[in-house]
């Protein structure tokens, strides 16, 4: 099975109106040369799921100055001031996320749990109109799955199979991103031959990733 | 009036007496990660960075940055020997699952409850709670490191006015006037600053504070 694609191959599985999740952390582990692709194929109405709105010029940040994003699901829009006018002008909807919260949101659908129980958000505006449930006498907010339609993911070394290494801070959200989505794609910092990466060091196995990237360092 | 710089140094100061040999601690933007540089040689803590990884170290030298490696503000930082890298599941694992020893943050307002207020002003300021409310409701231990006042309004309240981060789970709150614990019986004055009266400290403070019937003198 061969996974390794051209990007023009690569858009063709970005659409109008998805929900796409990307990787990263202030744009540390996110594919940049995808989001540009996206950018410049000027998909609209997209829903993303990300730890944050990155910047204007860097990370997920570049999709919401081009207006191509309708709703964001994220714990930080605080270091793209784009994102903050959007929401004031009311163009764009925004869901702030307890970061742990929105990890476990994601993790648990990729694992196949029905929600998550969490005490975090209890007493404030994230607990309205949610339900509590109360487990050995504490209480717990239910926060439920998050799935994507695509899910792109920034590997630092990449194998032909999809094996995926993440460099220092860049693994983040992508290897829970990768269990979470119908298609799952990876833009390959460096692309390896299979075995180069040793089992124990795979921190995304091959099985999740459907699609990948040369990408090369941005 | 002492000026700025001053104020951080005595509260980041004081702040690092906290740790114990062994801790796992995270520090929050800002004031918060000054403490770093005043702890205890003879102390280990092990600094925890929400973006995934534990062994934070000091910045980097110029021309020595790694563009994989930043902290949860997105700032180059550096790794020591014996970090350890995890994804966002398992950073918030650390921080949910009670393995986090202590955390310090910076607040808008605090409470006689122990309740905080440091993620948003509605209308002004939404930059969203990023790992604050994970780490208010998941560390052992909670302190708030910050100014006493803020333009001379007290930011200690009888009840936060502002959207909470979370309810009742500051434990510490430690200003350049003083050391205050948040007790099932409301606010108690521990220590003060030298120079500093306890009439000046409640004149500071909106919320009903007990003076401690042994108040030390705040160690700097």
């Amino acid at each position: 099975m061969n996974k390794l694609k051209i990007l023009n191959e690569i858009m063709e599985h970005i659409k109008d109106g998805q929900t796409i999740m990307f990787g990263g952390f202030l744009g540390v582990g996110t594919a940049e040369k995808i989001v540009d692709a996206i950018v410049e194929k000027g998909v609209k109405d997209l829903t993303i799921i990300c730890n944050d709105t990155g910047f204007v010029d860097k990370g997920v940040g570049k999709l919401v100055v081009n207006k191509q994003v309708k709703k964001v699901i994220t714990s930080h829009i605080g270091t793209n001031p784009e994102t903050g006018r959007q929401m004031n002008a009311g163009e764009i909807e925004v869901e702030l996320v307890p970061q742990g919260t929105l990890a476990e949101r994601i993790r648990a659908y990729g694992a196949g749990l029905g929600g998550v129980l969490t005490p975090t958000g209890l007493g404030t505006v994230v607990a309205e109109g949610k339900q509590v449930i109360e487990i050995d006498g504490k209480n717990y907010l239910l926060e439920k799955p998050l799935k994507a339609d695509v899910a792109i993911l920034k590997g630092s070394k990449v194998d032909k199979k999809g094996n995926i290494w993440y460099s220092k801070t860049t693994r983040n959200f992508n290897p829970i991103m990768a269990m979470s989505a119908d298609v799952v794609i990876v833009e390959a910092e460096e692309l390896v031959e299979v075995g180069e990466i040793e089992p124990e060091n795979v921190a995304t196995p091959h099985i999740f990733v459907d699609y990948i990237l040369k990408g090369g360092e941005v | 009036m002492i000026d700025k710089s001053l104020v951080r140094e005595i509260i980041a100061k004081r702040v690092a007496k906290e740790f114990k040999d062994g801790d796992v601690v995270n520090l929050g933007i800002g004031l918060p990660t000054e403490v770093a540089n005043y702890i205890d040689k003879d102390v280990e803590v092990i600094l925890q960075s929400e973006n995934g990884f534990i062994g934070l170290g000091p910045t980097p030298k110029e021309g020595e940055e790694n563009k994989d490696l930043v902290n949860a503000g997105g700032k180059f930082v550096t790794i020591l020997n014996g970090g350890a890298c995890f994804d966002s599941a398992m950073s918030f694992a650390i921080i949910r699952g009670g393995h986090v020893d202590a955390t310090v943050l910076g607040a808008l307002q605090v409470d006689e409850e122990g309740n905080l207020a440091n993620w948003m002003i509605p209308g002004k300021m939404v930059p969203g709670m990023g790992g604050a409310m994970d780490l208010v409701v998941g560390a052992k231990k909670v302190i708030v490191a910050m100014e006493h006042t803020a333009k001379g309004a007290p930011k200690i309240l009888k009840r936060c006015t502002l959207p909470l981060t979370a309810a009742k789970e500051v434990n510490l709150i430690v200003t350049e006037m003083g050391v205050i614990e948040v007790t099932p019986n409301g606010l108690v004055l521990k220590e003060i600053a030298p120079d500093t009266t306890v009439e000046e400290v409640k004149a500071a403070t909106e919320a009903e504070l007990t003076i401690s019937p042994d108040l030390k003198v705040m160690e700097i």
